[in-house]
């Protein structure tokens, strides 16, 4: 057995009398990868903050032990000095300095407050190979993707001579592709010597890495498995986070499906910058009381599609039709649609898809402010009626209506963006990552919503980069690579092995 | 006992600048010997502070998207320039000159907000742009001369009071005296219904002691100014006109779609966006009516002094725009009320008028009230901070 890198004791962290932690104890040893997983507001994060110092040593209780000395961080610097860095799950690079410059921000190779460039390009570009990324030191972060800009964060860990690297959810914004790139180079550094922690919410991703798992429940430490030791599945895992068996990932749901109610024609949009064709030609339909789901890989187009639908949210120079209950109608902007009776729920909630600073129940009414009005005058009786009856129904913790969105949990803000969406009143209803960043429980709930939408007749259209969820909610899947259909499958046909074979094979098409 | 410590807590925002505000109309009262609550200082400070009043209102809506508009005292002095070339040179009926006026400083606004919204060129700038043009167009149109004076009907508006000698009982002045109980039970009435409709929607009431005392309070200070204001002249126009702008902007911002989309907009503009909110078209119409009040302020403002003069306006906007922030306001949008940027104006009002009282100079108010500012704001985000790591 290897010796311990990090042994975290009883910690206790109580804010205003309630306790975050419980006595947890972790234990990670040298030269392992170690998951560590839990519902939303389990801890982890709060575990987490404690070890790095953001919570100074005297606001908790219990004891840290790296690399055999007992530690008392009073901040970050203080744990990063020891070379325990934290990537978190909003990277926090600088957009318009360039890689080089942020792998070495705060860190600066320089003498006498001199920057020496030309090490820290050398430097640059060792660590970069190391991560395999393979993109200029010179190139601005703004212009490479979310991918990308993680590997970068992990060369900036890598400048700093980590020695145990925490990830935060470290593959949420990424797709299946990017994330083996990521999860192997995880396994690299492992080879090299690096610890880490994983944080995450996919479990496949988990089971497929760590060497031990610890599942975090309600501030408590619930257990510990091991590879090898432990028999270790998805369903096992869940078992430990929710308390519970979940045998059924997904409700279960017989479609009841109706005529055509969306029909999208020869739909071509260019980007609104570059000249570049960013959708090519796409036909698909929805019937009423289907959930169809576009499936492929980040930077695929499917977003892009579903925004220059979504009354040319997205793109320039845009031709095709687009056709509702067989007529062809003409979607100008956004306002056309919401009232066409088409939906978007934005993948990005916190950018695009709630006032953080406002209420639930003027997020919930936003979109459809003239339901609950008469004569430009908002009626705060019906308002008010609205609100709760969505907190209600969609069991939005909350102390009130008059919470707000911002002090809600990740779930409880997608069911306030769910809600302020329903209450449009939709014929089609397009959601793209309806899911992420979102604990197992309440995906749970939300699936629930989804298919009560669709047995009510709604039509439904997912986009999601978790192809599980596609398969377990969809009945039929359109996959959709470099901004065209590469292929249509019904539930009967979509795998996973199915979905990717049409990507590759029209990657291959295309080349 | 609870109960009252969560109150204090949780409305502590709310309400501190409306207590600030009273205990430094109690500190100055006392420092100026009692000076300050005289009827004639009342009505002045009211006729004095009409112009940041009715700034701080559009002011308010601009900073609610999140921008700022530098361009209002000189607008405020280009319209005063035009009126005066109006009635003044050409002896146009009053009526119609101070529609076109209104209607120029509409444009005016359209003009920015054009530029603004749809061409997407930052706030500060355009304004900025329009701060020099603006004066600029001044001295061309009064030819770096004052223009006066103006016929009486208009001066009424800045200066003038309603019904001033009608019904007088005991030196008193019946028709502000009247106004004011009419006001207090209206007022009571208001905080009823409230209270029953949060009732009913089950949603946190304040402890009944604290909204009778606050109720009183309020009932107080509105007999307190009307009787005051009857001891003097009676009920200044100008305040008539700034009642009603308080009201109907008020109810704008809080009742309507149209202030639901302001704050939408100021609070996550692109999460607006694709909630279907026009967000040019809402940015775009708040300039307008910022241009609107600015050229209604710069009419009371030309009235008051009964001419038009280059200078007039100067450093109008940075009053408004510190009555916004002292009142709560936030400079990245969302936040913010009109009753807030009244009570920040009237803060900084009582704050000149005081110390103008007490023969403090300009030099020393000014730097008072730079620091009143950056207290107030301190404070917020103090606040702010405290409450969010709760």
């Amino acid at each position: 057995m290897s010796k311990l890198l990090l042994e975290m004791k009883d910690i206790t962290k109580t804010f205003s009398s309630i306790k975050a932690l419980d006595n947890v104890n972790l234990t990670v040893r040298s030269g392992e990868i170690h998951a560590l997983v839990g519902e939303n507001g389990a801890g982890k994060s709060t575990l987490m903050n404690v070890l790095s110092g953001i919570y100074p040593y005297g606001t908790y209780s219990g004891d840290i032990i790296f690399d055999s000395n007992l530690c008392h961080f009073k901040e970050i610097k203080d744990s990063e000095k020891l070379g325990i860095v934290i990537i978190h799950q909003e990277l926090a690079l600088i957009p318009y300095l360039s890689i080089a410059e942020n792998v070495f921000l705060g860190n600066e190779q320089a003498k006498t407050g001199v920057i020496d460039w030309n090490e820290t390009t050398t430097r640059t570009n060792e660590l970069l190979s190391l991560v395999g990324l393979h993109e200029s030191p010179n190139t601005l972060i703004t212009n490479i993707g979310v991918g990308k800009q993680q590997l970068v964060e992990i060369a900036r860990a890598l400048a700093k001579d980590v020695k145990l690297l925490i990830l935060d959810e470290p593959t949420a914004a990424l797709n299946d592709e990017e994330s083996n790139k990521l999860l192997e180079l995880l396994t690299d550094l492992k080879a090299k010597g690096i610890t880490s922690i994983l944080i995450s919410h996919k479990l496949n991703e988990v089971e497929k890495v760590s060497d031990r798992i610890t599942v975090i429940r309600d501030g408590r430490t619930i257990e510990t498995l091991e590879k090898g030791k432990d028999q270790i599945t998805e369903d096992r895992i869940i078992k430990g986070m929710v308390g519970r068996d979940m045998s059924h990932r997904f409700p279960h749901r017989e479609p009841k499906i109706g005529d055509t109610i969306l029909e999208v024609i020869d739909w071509n949009v260019t980007h609104p910058i570059h000249d570049r064709k960013v959708i090519n030609n796409v036909n698909l339909k929805v019937r009423s009381g289907e959930i169809i789901g576009l499936a492929g890989l980040m930077g695929a187009g499917r977003t892009e599609l579903a925004m220059s639908i979504f009354g040319r949210s997205y793109g320039s120079k845009i031709t095709g039709t687009i056709k509702l209950k067989g007529k062809p109608v003409e979607l100008s902007s956004v306002s056309k649609a919401i009232e066409s009776g088409i939906a978007y729920v934005t993948e990005d909630r916190k950018n695009y898809g709630l006032v953080l600073i406002d209420n639930i129940k003027n997020n919930i009414t936003m979109a459809n402010l003239r339901k609950v009005s008469k004569n430009s005058v908002v009626g705060e009786h019906d308002e008010n009626v609205v609100a709760e009856d969505f907190r209600k129904k969609f069991n939005i913790k909350s102390s009130s209506i008059m919470q707000k969105a911002g002090n809600l949990s990740g779930g409880n803000q997608q069911k306030v963006v769910l809600s302020k969406w329903i209450f449009t009143d939709p014929d089609v209803l397009i959601l793209d990552e309806p899911t992420r960043g979102i604990d197992v429980g309440a995906k749970y709930e939300i699936y629930t919503i989804i298919n009560q939408l669709a047995d009510s007749g709604k039509s439904i259209v997912v986009i999601s980069s978790e192809m599980p969820e596609l398969l377990g909610l969809c009945d039929r899947i359109y996959v959709v690579n470099e901004g065209e259909i590469a292929g249509e499958l019904p539930r009967s046909e979509a795998t996973q092995e199915s979905i990717m074979k049409c990507i590759m094979n029209h990657a291959k098409g295309t080349a | 006992m609870t109960n009252f410590k969560s109150f204090i807590k949780n409305n502590i925002r709310q309400y501190a600048m409306a207590l600030a505000l009273v205990v430094i109309m109690v500190l100055f009262q006392i420092m100026t010997g009692g000076i300050l609550f005289k009827p004639l200082n009342i009505t002045n400070l009211i006729l004095q502070n009409s112009y940041v009043l009715i700034l701080g209102i559009g002011m308010l809506l601009v900073i609610l998207t999140g921008n700022v508009d530098l361009s209002v005292g000189s607008v405020a002095a280009f319209i005063g320039a035009i009126s005066a070339i109006f009635m003044v040179q050409m002896h146009m009926p009053v009526v119609i000159a101070v529609v076109l006026c209104l209607v120029i400083g509409a444009l005016v606004g359209a003009w920015q907000g054009f530029w603004i919204a749809y061409i997407r060129i930052p706030a500060f700038i355009v304004t900025l742009a329009g701060m020099l043009v603006f004066r600029g167009l001044t001295m061309v149109l009064l030819k770096g001369q004052t223009i006066s004076p103006y016929e009486e009907s208009f001066q009424a508006m800045a200066n003038g009071f309603f019904l001033s000698d009608v019904f007088k009982v005991g030196g008193l002045n019946m028709i502000a005296v009247i106004t004011g109980i009419i006001l207090s039970l209206v007022f009571i009435f208001l905080e009823y219904k409230n209270i029953q409709s949060m009732k009913k929607y089950n949603f946190e009431t304040l402890p009944l002691p604290i909204t009778i005392g606050k109720t009183a309070v309020i009932v107080a200070a509105i007999n307190l100014l009307t009787v005051s204001l009857a001891a003097y002249k009676g009920i200044p126009i100008v305040l008539i006109l700034i009642v009603a702008l308080i009201a109907i902007y008020t109810f704008i911002t809080q009742k309507t779609i149209a202030g639901r989309h302001i704050y939408a907009l100021g609070g996550n503009e692109k999460a607006a966006k694709l909630s279907g909110i026009k967000t040019k078209r809402v940015m775009f119409w708040v300039y307008v009516n910022m241009g609107l009040l600015a050229a209604l302020a710069g009419l009371v403002v030309a009235g008051r002094l009964n001419a038009a003069t280059p200078k007039a306006g100067t450093n109008f906007e940075l009053d408004a725009i510190a009555a916004c922030f002292i009142g709560g306001a936030s400079a990245s949008g969302g936040i913010g009320t009109i009753i807030g940027a009244i009570i920040g104006a009237l803060v900084m009002g009582v704050l000149n008028n005081g110390m103008s009282i007490m023969g403090v100079g300009i030099d020393w108010q000014q730097a008072i009230k730079g620091l009143v500012l950056l207290a107030a704001v301190a404070f917020d985000v103090y606040t702010k901070s405290k409450s969010n790591a709760d």
